[in-house]
């Protein structure tokens, strides 16, 4: 009996321990990159720190600006929801409306190993495959927004598609048997219906894709170019927000340092608020 | 007159039986109620009357079911009968999205683009389902905002946007509260003027109530069919009698 019950309380307390442990280390990030990274801004300048166009570490005086990467990130970001986004879509709506199951066995854990290679191999991928296509096909070296927003897009697929097919596969079979009811032919019912009924769980399926790209490091280095300089047009090359951290990170001393880790608090903002819209988008869907 | 004629209908879900050689005719104009125990297939008799059986894998059917003399199982074109066989469903299931484009969407499914039809269109289904009235200044709101009566009948309006001849509903008042029903069955009897109406109901008296025929159904088998007053005043078969008496075990 006793022993019993001195067994329970050391299992919750083994589980308590394993719980704060992880919100220790979501607070300890917080803590750590708040701390170091606001007064940075502060010495830098909050304005230009965010709205300067100019990022040049080593001149004298040195200027940290960070909106060619905060562009970067955002037009690499918008190029590879923009290619993502509608393949995700049609293969969800494949997988779940109208592929035959044999193949579904397949396809579906094919899908699902996209999510687990790594990104360091998708960016070897882009960096012999892509990248020399887009050479090939518009010239210049390659390295581009194209590259990065292609492989990006590549990449956020298992996210859109796993979100949207469940999304869909949620939506009430007598919608579908109402439309169908009605003289609607099968695609009709599907894209008329269904989708705008799975719309919310669409919605979070783009948003968490956004949340991928965004956060997504190696294989952007090995694709986007990384000049540090505002964005000149899809063929140009381009640094992002997470690649201007690790690129410099290795032997930045001092306000370069702290820039750098400001510049992670940008990041960490923008991821922030995207998972606060995912949650919504979440909820929303449930009601 | 005749409407639907069937003649030695059998169905199978895989090796499941659940319709035994059905041969009955379904007047125009008239209400039909369906009527037994359930499980007896009900359902999958009306079902197979605007092929939504089709969708269930393993459904196989023999015999044949002539629409206006016509086998509508030769016919290739199924969304062509589905529009001419509407169906309302048990559980209301409006689309998620407004109430106009909820009754726009089968006229749409079927080639109208002009505004000024599909207006008209709207609110002439909206008044023949009786719900215009509670619906004529919120049409750009959503349908889901309606309450559940007034969803059926939303339902029973979509239906009717696309001109159908024949109207099946499966037991279309069994979700909702007594005065939405009454409204529904009064319903009924004013659209058998112009459309030939097929309810699954497991309610006695809304079968008395509202139907001109009455077919009785026990486990697959149509075992009685006539006149209402007629199957309810003096059933021929035993089995029918205990069920409509409330004796059915
Ligand atoms: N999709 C299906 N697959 C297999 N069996 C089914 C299916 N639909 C109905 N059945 C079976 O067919 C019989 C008749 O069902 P149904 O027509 O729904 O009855 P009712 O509407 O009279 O209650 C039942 O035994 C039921 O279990
Ligand atoms: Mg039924």
């Amino acid at each position: 009996m006793r022993e019993q019950s001195l067994r329970e309380n050391l299992m919750k307390a083994v589980f308590l321990t394993s719980a704060l442990i992880s919100i220790l280390t979501v607070a300890l990030i917080c803590l750590f990159l708040f701390a170091n990274g606001i007064p940075a801004m502060g010495k830098i300048g909050f304005f230009r720190f965010l709205l300067g166009r100019e990022w040049s570490p080593s001149d004298l005086p040195p200027a940290f600006g960070i909106l060619p990467m905060m562009l970067g990130s955002l037009y690499v970001t918008a190029g590879s929801i923009l290619i993502g986004v509608p393949i995700g879509i049609f293969t969800a709506v494949f997988l779940a409306k109208v592929c035959p199951k044999p193949l579904y066995r397949v396809l579906k854990p094919a899908v699902d190993l996209l999510a687990g290679i790594p990104s360091v191999v998708y960016g070897f991928f882009g960096l012999v495959t892509i990248v020399p296509m887009v050479r090939r096909m518009f010239g210049g070296n390659g390295s581009s927004i194209l590259a990065a927003s292609l492989l990006l897009g590549l990449m956020i697929l298992p996210t859109i598609i796993g979100i949207t097919e469940s999304a869909i596969r949620a939506v009430p079979g007598e919608l579908y048997d109402g439309a169908v009811a009605l003289g609607a032919s099968h695609e009709r019912a599907v894209f008329r219906v269904l989708l705008p009924a799975a719309k919310s769980g669409i919605l979070a399926a783009v948003v968490l894709g956004i949340g991928r790209a965004i956060g997504e490091t190696m294989a952007v280095i090995m694709v986007a170019g990384n000049q540090a300089r505002m964005p000149e047009g899809i063929l140009k090359g381009v640094r992002t927000l997470t690649a201007n951290i690790v690129l410099e990170m290795g032997y930045a001393a001092e306000l370069h340092r702290e820039a750098l880790i400001a510049t992670g608090v940008v990041l960490f903002v923008f991821i922030l608020l995207i998972n606060l819209l995912f949650s919504a988008l979440r909820k929303e869907g449930r009601s | 007159m005749e409407k639907f004629r069937l003649s030695d209908v059998s169905l199978w879900y895989n090796d499941f039986k659940a319709l035994k050689d059905i041969t009955m005719d379904i007047a125009a104009n008239e209400v039909t109620a369906f009527i037994g125990p359930s499980g007896c297939g009900k359902s999958t008799l009306l079902k197979s009357l605007n092929r939504m059986n089709d969708l269930v894998e393993g459904c196989r059917i023999t015999g044949s079911i002539q629409l206006d003399g016509q086998d509508i199982y030769k016919d290739p074109n199924i969304n062509g009968l589905r529009k001419r066989v509407g169906m309302v469903f048990q559980k209301p299931n409006p689309f998620p999205m407004s109430i106009y484009d909820n009754i726009a969407f089968g006229p749409r499914t079927h080639g109208v683009k002009s505004r000024l039809m599909l207006d008209d269109l709207v609110e002439k289904a909206l008044r023949d389902a009786a719900v215009w009235e509670e619906t004529k200044d919120r049409l750009k709101k959503s349908a889901l905002s309606l309450s559940g009566g007034q969803q059926q009948r939303l339902c029973i309006a979509r239906a009717l946007a696309v001109e159908p001849q024949v109207l099946l509903m499966d037991e279309p008042t069994s979700a909702l509260d007594p005065i939405s029903t009454s409204k529904i069955e009064e319903l009924v009897t004013q659209l058998k003027e112009r459309y030939t109406i097929v309810i699954v109901t497991h309610n006695m008296q809304q079968a008395t109530r509202i139907s001109d025929k009455t077919a009785f159904f026990l486990l697959g088998e149509l075992v009685e069919y006539g006149k209402t007053e007629q199957v309810f005043s003096l059933p021929r078969d035993k089995r029918c009698e205990d069920y409509i008496t409330g004796r059915f075990g």
